[in-house]
């Protein structure tokens, strides 16, 4: 029989990783445990869900602190996240069903990496930084240079993902402007993204553009972001041309590949037409 | 292993191995049936329980998992012969065909009200978003929710 462990401080969590070298790290366990059946593989599990140091969520000099175990519902729930970071709140509500929110958490979808996953677009417009503990370190790391690729980051053997720190005020006003999470999926919920923008755009009061960023999801190996194009709507209106432009030159830099949901020209076809969705946001 | 928890207002405590799912730990080991199993995968809903008053899919949930807690399942829900409120909605609504996805959409809806008494209809349809429901068409369901909805209105 393998092992499942339930450590409930890291302290314990360190002890249990040198006994079981080689057990696999389970969060909300949405995902590992429906990969762990479909290959009909034992592998002894360390459960992260009870660890008392990765549970917390709460402010700290401009800072929001997010525990690793915190699940999707939980970000939902709090009126921080309501307030400051609506961008996250919006693509958090999309990810799988009520149940999955429950279980699953913000962790877990960042250490996932899948380009498909729902929180990390807006994590990458909202700079996140990731905390990375081990027995003996702890380093910061954006989470652009978090994640390699899909299923692929940076977390050496014997190394957790223990919190998410999100500058708050966000880098970009997320409540001033616009601030949008738009999902294409084959249906509204339980559905992994096609493709999905993230948008956040801080406006004059006249209409023109301060600033705006973008990500892409499901359209390269991990989140795509173009800082070089996002600059394109700098000091512009909003209008159906520019919009047109922008994603006509979006479509042109990602990378999307053809699988079991969508063709790659499908995708390229969404990703040039989904900012043209941030007039009909604009004009309420 | 020895695991405790309280299952449907009763304590227990039953050896089980750790990696066992809750859904065959509930079906297999302690004849619980009413809850059900179809994909397997977190995609359906049929599954869901109520793990310290929150709803969570017993088939992405192993045995070790429910150390110390509180569990609910479709059994809980009726007081002896009396079916629980909801469920009596269900009935009246019609909004019951084969049943198989009858529990899961019972705990769905009762994790709902207890948050959010007085849920809409779109709150209802997202909160029961993540049930699958292959002969209803859903709207006799979401009627029956709404129908909880209205009695705690009228009450209020």
């Amino acid at each position: 029989m393998k092992r499942v462990v339930s450590p409930h401080t890291l302290e314990e969590l360190w002890q249990v990783l040198e006994e079981l070298p080689k057990a696999s790290l389970m969060a909300g366990g949405t995902d590992l445990l429906v990969h762990l059946r479909d290959k009909g593989r034992k592998v002894d599990l360390i459960l992260l869900e009870r660890i008392a140091e990765m549970q917390h969520l709460e402010q700290q000099d401009g800072e929001l602190v997010i525990g690793a175990m915190v699940t999707h519902q939980q970000l939902l729930d709090s009126p921080i996240i309501k307030k400051h970071l609506p961008v996250l709140a919006q693509a958090v509500s999309g990810l799988g069903s009520p149940p999955i929110r429950h279980m699953a958490t913000i962790g877990g979808n960042i250490c996932s990496a899948s380009p498909a996953g729902d929180s990390l677009p807006p994590l990458y417009l909202l700079e996140a930084k990731l905390v990375l503990k081990s027995k003996l370190t702890s380093r910061t790391v954006p989470i652009q240079e978090f994640i390699l690729g899909p299923s692929q980051t940076v977390l050496a053997k014997g190394e957790i993902l223990a919190e998410i720190r999100v500058p708050v005020p966000a880098p970009i006003s997320t409540t001033e402007g616009i601030s949008t999470y738009c999902k294409v999926g084959q249906r509204k919920a339980l559905a992994i993204s096609i493709v999905s923008m993230a948008a956040c755009l801080e406006m004059e009061s006249d209409g023109t553009v301060r600033v705006a960023k973008f990500a892409w999801g499901s359209v390269g190996s991990k989140v795509m972001v173009f800082p070089e194009l996002d600059k394109y709507l700098f000091g512009k209106k909003l209008t159906d041309d520019s919009l047109r432009e922008l994603g006509m030159m979006f479509a042109r830099q990602v990378t999307p590949i053809t699988d079991l949901r969508a063709s790659a020209e499908h995708r390229r076809a969404l990703v040039s037409n989904l900012p043209l969705k941030l007039l009909a946001e604009f004009k309420g | 292993m020895k695991i405790r928890f309280t299952l449907n207002k009763q304590a227990i405590e039953i050896e089980s191995q750790p990696d066992c799912r809750v859904v065959d730990l509930l079906r297999e080991q302690l004849v619980l049936t009413g809850t059900k199993e179809a994909c397997g995968s977190g995609e359906c809903g049929a599954c869901t329980i109520l793990v310290d008053g929150v709803s969570k899919l017993s088939c992405l949930m192993l045995a070790a998992q429910l150390e110390g807690r509180e569990i609910k399942t479709i059994e809980g829900m009726s007081v002896s012969e009396e079916l629980h409120p909801l469920q009596k909605a269900f009935c009246d609504q019609g909004a019951v065909q084969c049943g198989f996805c009858s529990p899961g959409m019972v705990m769905a809806s009762a994790d709902l009200l207890q948050r959010n008494p007085l849920a809409t209809r779109q709150e209802i349809r997202q909160a029961l978003s993540g049930n699958l429901c292959r002969c209803t068409g859903y709207q006799k369901i979401v009627d029956a929710v709404d129908s909880m909805v209205q009695e705690t209105r009228n009450k209020s």
